[in-house]
């Protein structure tokens, strides 16, 4: 592990020169091009470590949020990390990387699943939505996501992106729950400041916009 | 044990799309193949670097590993189908309950959307020494952390431990024993069908493993029969929370009862022993007795002859004593709703 030890270093000294924080936030803006580059190069140097055998990067296509995006991925890389590092979208939160959060949740074919628990490699042919998808090109936003800004539904919403994307992959199963119902749904999502019925509130909004939004 | 939040180590992944190329690459790696169904359970010994295979085989893209289907006797379930498919299918729910109710008690929403009936009863013991990398028996070492007097045992086993106290997890085993399903392996030979509980071992056969599979060989189909479509069935998990958690105990039962007269039934519990455990001697003492609370008092007497608690652990042999006298004697109280 020297050799990455080594890698660390030299990585926390490199970026300051060559991105500015500016600059980063200006690369979102202009469509997450400088930071995919930059993770790119993070991720470059913190593995050297790791390529005894072989480093394994693959140029993948896959069809996030309707678009299809190209990158290189690792063999043993999540698709929470490739959408964070590789793809710029850092919406999708990572709390415990082990399947006990829910934070990272993304729909992959309209299902939820927990993104740190998805091989990047294994969802090829299917189609990943994350909350950077989830409102109109035009920028409207899901009614899901209405309702929680309705309903103030969360404190520090580390965990909202995973809730939101958790209920709409319950709502498409059933559009019109009771609140135990929803609550069920969700029930693979924490969050650490507790404020599950706020979130419950919001939730029940959004899946009531839903409904109106469809019957229009 | 500190978090590792990183990229997991390195390792070769094979995608094979076949149920014989699948076969085949576990055959050629041997020991070095990592058998990789949902993940569930695989991705946790991969990012602690508790188990470092060299090479993945997913089963993911194999198409004729999943889905459910009707065979001249019941139903077959591919080994990759998912838990939540498991749950919804309306011929389970119809006729077998007891397994759609027992999935749907697994983890948490995404786990069941992604981890598969294959997976569920293949996975590894939870024992945190174990999993946490500990050398004990369990792991090629010496000894059992978990059985010393201060280790950490409220989980473990009461019935059957040797050397090592870990519990088996499932929650779907018992409810396949109850329904006597059938688990098809596939090893360089051809096809073998086993019985549900003989697919797991205890400690006492094989103390680094909780089933008989051996590297090369891969579980592809569980299949149950219609004998048990119908039945009076029961299933009941008892955990710390309704979430995400593994069973403390668990009981599955599969029960014909006519006029009040158990007439057939097949009972098993999980997270008592090593292996999900299957009643005969339960099975044999209630057959031709009336279904009721007397009978489901005697039955969980019974059911934890034999049993040795560990430090602290006891409160195991009340609970298994009464989840079998619910199962057979049904539940008085009032039910509980959330």
């Amino acid at each position: 592990m020297g050799d990455s030890d080594d890698n660390d270093h030299k990585l926390n000294e490199a970026p300051p020169t060559t991105i500015s924080r500016r600059d980063l936030i200006k690369g979102v803006i202009a469509g997450g091009v400088t930071v995919s580059s930059a993770s790119y190069l993070f991720r470059a140097t913190s593995l050297l470590g790791q390529s005894g055998q072989s480093t394994g990067e693959r140029l993948l296509t896959i069809n996030v949020n309707g678009q299809l995006r190209r990158a290189d991925v690792m063999r043993q890389e999540t698709l929470a990390w490739t959408l964070r590092h590789k793809l710029g979208l850092t919406g999708t939160k990572l709390g415990c990387d082990r399947a006990e959060c829910g934070s990272c949740t993304v729909l992959i074919n309209d299902i939820p699943h927990y993104a740190c628990s998805v091989l990047t490699h294994m969802v090829r042919d299917r189609k990943v939505l994350t909350i950077e998808g989830l409102a109109s090109p035009e920028g409207k936003l899901h009614p899901v996501q209405q309702g929680v800004i309705d309903e103030q539904g969360f404190q520090c919403a580390f965990c909202m992106p995973g809730f939101i994307m958790a209920s709409v992959g319950f709502l498409k199963t059933n559009p019109n729950p009771t609140r135990g119902e929803l609550a069920f749904g969700v029930s693979g999502n924490l969050c650490r400041c507790q404020d599950y019925d706020k979130i419950l509130t919001a939730l029940m909004r959004g899946a009531e916009n839903m409904r109106r939004a469809s019957n229009v | 044990m500190a978090v590792i939040r990183d990229v997991m180590p390195a390792f070769e992944l094979l995608q094979p799309s076949s149920i014989v190329d699948a076969q085949k690459l576990l055959q050629q790696q041997g020991r070095d193949a990592w058998v990789l169904a949902g993940g569930m359970d695989s991705f946790d010994w991969l990012k602690d670097r508790i188990k470092k295979p060299k090479v993945v085989v997913d089963l993911s893209g194999i198409a004729e590993l999943k889905g459910i289907r009707a065979t001249s006797d019941g139903i077959e379930i591919g080994a990759m189908t998912t838990l939540t498919e498991v749950v919804q299918h309306p011929v389970i729910k119809e006729k077998f309950k007891v397994l759609a109710e027992s999935a749907e008690l697994v983890a948490s929403p995404q786990i069941r959307n992604q981890g598969t009936l294959g997976g569920n009863v293949s996975q590894d013991a939870r024992c945190w020494y174990y999993r946490a990398g500990w050398p004990c028996y369990r792991a090629d070492g010496n000894i059992c952390y978990a059985d010393t007097p201060e280790g950490r045992n409220r989980e473990h086993a009461i019935l059957h431990a040797e050397r090592c106290v870990a519990v088996n997890p499932s929650d779907t085993a018992p409810a396949l024993i109850a329904l006597d399903a059938k688990f098809v392996i596939r090893t360089s030979k051809g096809e073998r069908v086993i019985d549900a509980e003989d697919y797991f071992v205890g400690p006492d056969i094989d103390i680094t493993s909780l089933h008989v599979l051996k590297p090369g060989e891969l579980l592809t189909a569980i299949r149950i029969p219609s004998a048990w479509a119908g039945a009076q069935f029961y299933f009941e998990k008892v955990r710390d929370r309704n979430v995400w958690d593994f069973p403390l105990l668990n009981v599955a039962s599969a029960m014909v009862v006519s006029n009040g007269t158990i007439e057939r039934i097949r009972i098993a519990v999980n997270g008592a022993a090593a292996r999900p455990l299957r009643l005969k001697a339960v099975e044999d003492a209630v057959r031709g007795k009336a279904a009721n609370a007397a009978t489901g008092t005697m039955a969980g007497k019974l059911a934890v002859e034999g049993a040795v608690p560990l430090q602290f652990n006891a409160y195991k042999i009340p609970l298994m004593r009464n989840l079998v006298k619910r199962a057979i004697g049904g539940v008085e109280e009032a039910t509980w709703t959330s």
